[in-house]
């Protein structure tokens, strides 16, 4: 699976200087970087395998700047790449050769909060925790929570529309966002929703979220926020197969419960977690779930008795209930430490993000199975069981001959594998440069069509973070036409580390 | 009239009428024909035909309908697993006249209805997981899934939820369905005027007892209630509820009233006269059958008594609150401009919609909030992403 990318427009190259220059003049000082040892620090995001230096960089620190880069950019066809705080695993923020690379680290303020209103304005280059640890004194906080949360901006959530394990319950970024400010590429600054509910107009706030930066730059946020719940317990359930443990989350929710979070991992990451964090995992056990119910005393204390008693139904092998909130923490560390963990036992691994639909997990992790022995590679699996979003994480080691290779084939193969049994590509890391060319796994040409008519409206030229998301650039002219045709437009390979 | 049987027939029609440059009225169940700009068509798409739940997993918490599907079909059907729609979908139609519980799915998502559980459940378009439709061009196509996590592509849920019929005809629904509560119990306060209202719904929204739904009605409007603890109250009644299993729903409701009681006096509503309250509430009921034009607004909850203030100063009105004060039901005297010049004058970050008033006079003033001109420009090139020739509900929501 070669990895190719518009091809770098030589006119612009070629004005690399004038364009720098321009630059300066709209950010003065530090804020435009073009020394290639200064640059190299954006090289890449979170999905490192892939790496391009931008033809520049840009740190804009206030609204006008950044409608002026952007009314340049359109006026003098130079490509954007916006960046958040660059953790995107889908290749999101790859530079372009001839981009600009578009930083928003400088807006990093909370701009208001109103607890009576229950929300915050935040600059998009604020943390995603930030926002809970700006509103925690009072008791509240900021739902979705990625695990990347310490790091990754709100900015960059909005651009990926991220979930988290409490997503089941409180939804993604699309369902905690009241209001955007944004600059369209031309320059031209809009403000979507505000302080309440529901949009005015066509629901343009929704389409931004999870647009991947192809719509425009957002340059403020507006985000609910909620009371932290008064108690939460976790149950740690160790079963004797992957069924099993599929049964008990089905079986948990037709009963009416939804928990604040269900994750369950299967035997390899169990063993791979249990050596690194030492959070007192079964290890002979098949499949562990972590289940936490969050709310009043009265009810966390009713629900995990029921929730008890289902896993008991369906066989569970041990069953702890966290009677601390140590406990509690400790259940979780295991899970949330996978990541790290798994990086200890293999050289390389790749994360995938497929979601399939609950009662098909069994069936999936069969094939995955299959999957693993053609491929000839392992692979572990950590699951946000709840909503059926799988992170199978493939272990490989770059420097043997063909391993990357074959990892990227076993990963296309899971996904197609997701999208057959009626999932989808990515459910939370989004589709970037890594899933771009399955997107036709999941929608055909007229499917397609309407998403990138979508594009035009927003950036015709398409000069926001081409090479994303759409395995083909169109150019919107030849939109009107009612069939797409396919690759016509050259692109080169490019570079991989 | 085309009565299309199937999503084919609908391709062929609109790409006739692409072909044409013909104007189609793009109806469900034809409830809500009183909501929008009055338009001139040629004729109308009536996706009634479409109907039937093709797919209903209660594990799953999905379902998938054909657009045309009554709401009232798709409701029983899931209260026969003891699930519903978390958002509420209020019923407009007897606003318009209409009969009550005739309203499509497809119409639902189309205006991006939802209830007072908006709050904490979240809208119509929090629970659209996706959808196929027939866009302008006569092109069948689909977007989104029918699982909860999915970020693949742009999200055209939520574009197409709340977009009145102008950017494509849905001809199949896929959403989120949930387990209905075990319990739920709905504490009354007594006596409050709007501001302390919404101080006492602020104070209820930011306690830890995961309220669902918070509303306050004035005098005139509690003694409309065929609740008789809210009917026979006298006085502005303020309602708060929460839901869960059964010690959990007790517990949070006697937890509010102990927080709330230095507002003033409270009661609390079970069973049936709760739900019997909040379906008079999602409904706008105390305005059904009423001649004056109605107003929606939706802006910041602690905004809702400032804006209300700045209109009863100019107008004699009669009104409620929503979503704890974010969302005011208005409805003013009849006139030409049905009180739009005050009405939009007074909001600040918001909007307002003019739901009901008599043809001429949505004809006259923008029934949906004007939007700046760059903002107005981009709504504009997306919706001729979707339909180019402007054939779908032409003018709608102009």
């Amino acid at each position: 699976m070669a990895l190719k990318m518009p091809a770098p427009d030589q006119t612009v190259l070629a004005r690399r200087r004038e364009i720098v220059a321009a630059l300066r003049a709209i950010v003065p000082g530090e804020g435009v970087i073009d020394a290639e040892d200064e640059l190299r620090a954006y090289e890449c995001d979170a999905l490192s395998v892939y790496r391009q230096l931008p033809m520049v960089a840009v740190l804009p620190s206030t609204i006008d700047q950044v409608s002026r880069i952007l009314r340049y950019c359109h006026e003098n066809k130079v490509r954007v790449v916006p960046r958040g705080a660059g953790t995107s695993l889908s290749g999101g923020a790859l530079p372009l050769a001839d981009g600009v690379l578009l930083g928003l680290g400088k807006f990093n303020k909370i701009l208001d909060i109103d607890y009576a209103n229950r929300t915050v304005v935040a600059q998009p280059g604020v943390t995603n925790l930030g926002i809970s640890t700006a509103v925690a004194s009072a008791g509240f906080y900021y739902a979705p929570d990625p695990s990347s949360q310490i790091a990754c901006t709100i900015g960059g959530n909005i651009a990926e529309n991220s979930g988290g394990v409490h997503s089941l319950k409180y939804g993604l970024t699309t369902n905690n966002v009241l209001g955007l400010e944004m600059v369209l590429i031309t320059g031209e600054i809009l403000r979507l929703g505000g302080k309440h509910l529901d949009s005015e107009g066509y629901d343009l706030l929704g389409l931004m979220t999870g647009s991947e930066g192809l719509l425009g730059v957002v340059t403020e946020v507006t985000v609910r926020i909620l009371k932290k719940p008064s108690t939460a317990r976790a149950l740690l359930i160790g079963f004797p197969s992957n069924e099993t443990a599929g049964d008990c989350v089905a079986s948990i929710i037709a009963a009416g419960i939804i928990p604040g979070g269900m994750e369950m991992m299967d035997k390899p990451a169990i063993h791979a977690t249990e050596d690194f964090v030492h959070a007192g995992y079964p290890l002979d056990v098949e499949a562990i779930l972590i289940v936490e119910l969050d709310g009043p005393k009265v009810e966390v204390d009713h629900l995990i008795d029921q929730v008890a008693a289902i896993a008991r139904r369906c066989q569970s092998m041990t069953l702890r209930i966290s009677e601390s909130e140590e406990e509690r923490v400790l259940f979780w560390a295991g899970r949330k430490s996978a990541f790290p963990a798994v990086g200890r036992i293999t050289p390389d691994y790749m994360c995938m993000d497929g979601t399939i639909p609950r009662k098909k997990l069994p069936e999936v992790l069969a094939r995955m199975r299959a999957l693993s022995e053609k491929h000839d590679l392992r692979f572990c699996n950590v699951f946000h069981a709840g909503d059926g979003n799988l992170h199978p994480l493939i272990l490989f080691d770059a420097n043997k001959s063909d391993e990357l290779e074959r990892a990227e084939k076993f990963g296309a193969d899971i996904l197609r594998l997701c999208v057959e049994v009626g999932g989808v590509l990515t459910g939370e890391h989004g589709v970037g440069i890594e899933k771009r060319d399955l997107m036709d796994t999941m929608f055909d040409e007229v499917d397609m069509a309407q998403q990138l008519r979508v594009k035009c409206a927003f950036d015709p030229e398409s000069l926001l973070n081409p090479g994303k998301v759409f395995p083909v650039l169109h150019r919107c002219a030849e939109m009107g036409r009612m069939v797409v045709s396919k690759g016509n437009l050259p692109f080169p390979d490019l570079p991989r580390f | 009239m085309a009565i299309p049987r199937d999503a084919d027939d609908v391709c062929q029609i609109l790409a006739d009428a692409a072909n044409t440059g013909t104007p189609l009225e793009v109806v469900g169940r034809g409830t809500k024909r009183g909501l929008g700009r009055p338009m001139q068509t040629a004729s109308s798409l009536d996706l009634s035909g479409l109907t039937g739940v093709s797919l209903y997993e209660p594990e799953e918490l999905v379902m998938t309908a054909a657009a045309g599907t009554p709401l009232a079909e798709i409701e029983r059907t899931l209260a026969e697993k003891n699930q519903r729609l978390a958002f509420e979908p209020m019923d407009l139609g007897p606003i318009y006249g209409e009969p009550e519980n005739a309203a499509s799915i497809g119409g639902v998502f189309a205006a991006n209805l939802s209830g007072p559980g908006r709050l904490r459940h979240g809208a119509a378009r929090d629970h659209l997981l996706g959808f196929k439709a027939v866009n302008g061009r006569g092109e069948f196509f689909k977007s989104g899934s029918r699982v909860v996590k999915n970020v693949t592509g742009y999200d055209l849920s939520k574009v197409i939820c709340g977009s009145h019929g102008t950017l494509a005809a849905m001809t199949e629904v896929t959403f989120k369905v949930m387990p209905a509560p075990e319990k739920t119990r709905t504490v009354l306060i007594f006596g409050l005027d709007d501001v302390r209202a919404t101080e006492a719904m602020s104070a209820a929204l930011g306690s830890p007892h995961e309220v669902i739904a918070a509303a306050h009605l004035p005098a005139s409007i509690a003694a409309r209630s065929s609740v008789s603890y809210v009917s026979g109250a006298g006085r502005g009644v303020t309602a708060i509820r929460v839901e869960g299993p059964a010690p959990s729903a007790e517990h949070r409701c006697k937890a509010l009233r102990e927080e709330l009681a230095r507002f003033g006096a409270t009661e609390e509503l079970h069973g049936m006269n709760s739900a019997k309250l909040w379906r008079e509430i999602r409904d706008a009921r105390p305005f059904i059958g009423d001649p004056r034009p109605l107003w929606r607004l939706s802006v910041a909850p602690t905004e809702g008594p400032k804006v209300i203030a700045r209109i009863a100063r100019a107008l004699q009105g009669e009104w409620f609150y929503d979503w704890g004060g974010g969302l005011v039901w208005l409805a003013l005297p009849v006139s030409d401009d049905a009180g739009t010049r005050i009405v939009r004058g007074a909001i600040e970050g918001g909007h307002a919609t003019l739901i009901r008033a008599d043809a001429s006079a949505r004809a006259a003033v923008s029934v949906f909030q004007p939007q700046p001109g760059p903002l107005a420009a981009l709504a504009k090139r997306v919706k001729e992403g979707f339909d180019p020739g402007g054939i779908l509900n032409p003018g709608r929501m102009d």
